[in-house]
């Protein structure tokens, strides 16, 4: 233990310090190279345009590089690989896909991604609006923020450990450890294993998410609550409206905004669940979903980069609108700069 | 007035209970797995969890000790003594000697056998049983009884799983990817932060959206060719391909888009002012950058390094293709799936290992929540 607190130690110094000298020796050197200080005049303006000319790269050179090696060139590559055999060999056209469209797995991961997106951002974004509206409303509201917030550090697999004892099933007439199955028992019903009914257990995953995800949604609704104007408010108020028209009338269409960046925010992170359904159930009993059966054809059998690739493509199509989305936003924001 | 509604004592009455009970259903999970890895690993099967003040209650079975123990009193053959023999004493209330029945009987009175012989049983476990005829065979007669015993905390799973069962040995693996996972892309993120936002040169704008682009690219997309990559470079050289080194730049390229956009876009919004009248003074972008670039960046540094921290942390992903198995570089999130699947039954392991690696998480949330939520708004807000 104690050699590995020391070699782990080592290493951050060395790795953080390595970063730390690059910059700092390169932008020296700069200076050697193109010295602005103790020249003349004109030999100083000259090395200060070349400086110019060289230390942006110098700055952004690393980000560069590894933004390269890490996404830019895998997605390439993986789009290459999607159209080759298991090895990454042989081109077989568009086999992969052919494999997955008549794939009975594929199918049933697609089927089940979509009903998680259909539920998953919709339940966030209305349970964090709802708590978001009721907490502001409260002298304890951020206490209670804050706890609903607590679930969003909190890692998938331990999420998952966590809603699995919940759902934890002894046979009927036990003693019920898990709180579910107690509930259920105690009300004279029979207790289930929830995880492993037909379709249903998918909604018992998802709510695994929305428990970690509706605090992200409340603390960003919540903040867009507080910039709708209070005149407009106080004048829905004095025209007589209830507060159910408040609500659906006067603060929503003022944060549909928001409201869009939350649902697709969570829309890209459903699209990429995987611990969930990996430590709850590995996808058996027709809980497979896209990003857990990439990963399974990574390493099934050797691996087949082939068909793990063409499913790692199926996400980033669905991915791919709000890219395009995102992008348009940000250069009109930049435009308009 | 109907517009009085949202205000009235019945209104605010029915929010303060609406927020309780979602704190309620949001606390709860959490707190289950809290009190049973401190339960008694017995108890945990024993009872569910939010009986844990309360004695737990179990049925159990025993058998008696056999013929050769007898003795003769008062002419009759008794077998006596204690179902609990030296071990822990708990209290009994019923007993049964038929599996079909096994509280038949309460604690203290008297069970009539098949042949004529009679069984007390007392709460405290002491027994007599008693027959006319001589007891034979060498194995004592069978006894099922409920027991109580009264609720027991303790912290002996969390020295069972940090120093038995791997967990203190991945806290450390995790601790060895986490810190320079979330040190490096700081450091490279700020500088190319602050070259898009205030230094000129061609291509930025481009380098800006392909930076926005790849925020939302999925991290699935890069797994296969990396994996492939490192075999190949693992190989070429002959080193082995999963090493910390390759999981801290696998961390800082998947965080580097949104450290790099989190960061530009907070260090844009600095005043020009302070940057040009340094200039003017004779400082280069390195002094800018260093001495008030740096230190004005800090809120936001801070909330990328809690958002980066966070991740890779409770990553399992990338940890689970990156990263080895063996002990000396399994990571907890990992351990915590392999325990899953190797003691699926045991919650006192499970739970006490899911504790303790939510516990890092938690407490850095608590303590820097403002942080954290500054960073989720600049971040979302503008982008997504």
């Amino acid at each position: 233990m104690a050699t590995q607190i020391f070699s782990a130690i080592f290493v951050i110094i060395i790795g953080v310090g390595g970063c730390v000298a690059y910059f700092w020796g390169a932008n020296k050197l700069l200076d050697l190279v193109f010295p602005s200080r103790g020249v003349s005049g004109a030999a100083a303006v000259d090395n200060l345009r070349r400086q110019g000319l060289v230390r942006p790269w110098l700055f952004v050179g690393p980000a560069m590089i590894i933004l390269t090696i890490y996404l830019i060139y895998p997605v390439i590559e993986t789009l290459r690989l999607s159209f080759l055999d298991r090895g990454g060999e042989n081109f077989v056209g568009l086999a992969n896909y052919e494999w997955a469209l008549g794939d009975h797995d594929f199918r049933n991961s697609i089927l089940n991604n979509v009903l998680w997106l259909a539920v998953v951002p919709a339940a966030c974004t209305f349970l964090g609006l709802i708590i978001a509206v009721l907490t502001d409303k409260i002298w304890w509201g951020t206490i209670a923020k804050s706890l609903i917030f607590l679930p969003l550090a909190i890692s998938f697999v331990g999420a998952s450990v966590i809603w699995k004892f919940i759902y934890e099933y002894r046979g009927e007439g036990q003693v019920q450890i898990g709180l579910l199955n107690a509930i259920i028992q105690y009300f004279g019903g029979q207790p289930q294993v929830w995880i492993s009914l037909p379709f249903w257990n998918n909604f018992f995953l998802m709510i695994i998410l929305v428990w970690i995800q509706t605090g992200f949604a409340m603390v960003i609704l919540s903040s867009a609550l507080r910039g709708i104007p209070e005149e407009t408010l106080e004048a829905a108020v004095i025209d007589g409206a209830n507060p159910f028209q408040i609500f659906w009338k006067i603060m929503v269409p003022q944060i549909w905004g928001t409201i869009a960046v939350v649902w697709t925010t969570i829309t890209i992170l459903v699209l990429k669940v995987f611990d969930i359904v990996l430590t709850m159930t590995n996808g058996q009993w027709n809980s497979q979903v896209l990003a857990n059966l990439m990963f399974d054809w990574m390493f099934r059998g050797g691996g087949d980069f082939g068909r793990g690739a063409t499913i790692a493509i199926i996400i980033m199509i669905a991915v791919i609108p709000i890219m395009v989305w995102n992008i348009r936003q940000a250069n009109k924001e930049t435009g308009g700069h | 007035m109907a517009a009085s509604t949202g205000k009235s004592f019945a209104g605010r009455f029915g929010a303060h209970i609406a927020v309780l009970v979602f704190v309620v259903i949001w606390t709860i999970p959490t707190l289950g797995i809290l009190v049973s890895s401190l339960r008694d690993k017995d108890q945990i099967v024993a009872s569910g969890w939010w009986n844990s003040f309360a004695s737990s209650s179990q049925s159990e079975a025993g058998r008696l000790p056999a013929a050769s123990a007898q003795t003769q009193k008062d002419g009759k053959y008794v077998i006596e003594g204690n179902i609990f023999g030296d071990g822990p004493k708990r209290d009994i209330s019923a007993f049964g000697v038929k599996s079909s029945a096994p509280t038949q009987y309460k604690a203290g009175t008297v069970a009539e056998l098949n042949d004529g012989a009679t069984l007390q049983m007392n709460a405290d476990g002491t027994f007599v049983l008693s027959s006319a005829k001589a007891f034979e065979g060498d194995r004592g007669q069978r006894v099922y009884y409920a027991s109580s015993a009264p609720p027991k905390f303790t912290t002996d799973n969390y020295d069972a799983v940090l120093f038995s069962e791997g967990i203190g040995r991945s806290f450390m693996n995790s601790l060895t990817v986490t810190i320079p996972a979330t040190i490096i892309p700081i450091l490279i993120a700020a500088f190319a932060a602050y070259a898009l936002a205030w230094m000129r040169f061609p291509g930025r704008a481009l380098l800006i959206a392909v930076i926005i682009g790849l925020l939302v690219v999925p991290l699935q997309m890069s797994l296969i060719p990396l994996l492939k990559l490192y075999n190949g470079v693992g190989t070429f050289f002959g080193v082995p391909s999963k090493t910390y080194l390759g999981i801290w730049l696998a961390h800082t390229g998947f965080g580097l888009p949104f450290a790099i956009y989190l960061l530009r876009s907070y260090i844009a919004g600095l005043p020009r002012e302070i940057m040009e009248s340094a200039r003017i003074d004779g400082a280069s972008d390195f002094e800018i950058f260093v001495k008030i670039v740096l230190p004005l960046s800090f809120p936001v540094l801070a909330s990328f390094a809690i958002f980066q921290f966070l991740w890779v942390w409770n990553d399992l992903l990338v940890a689970m293709v990156f990263l080895g198995t063996a002990p000396d570089q399994i990571v907890l999130t990992a351990k915590l799936n392999a325990l899953l699947g190797s003691r699926g039954g045991n919650w006192e392991i499970l739970t006490t290992s899911a504790f303790i690696t939510i516990i890092v998480p938690l407490i850095v949330f608590f303590s820097l929540q403002r942080y954290f939520v500054r960073g989720l708004l600049a971040g979302s807000v503008k982008g997504g």
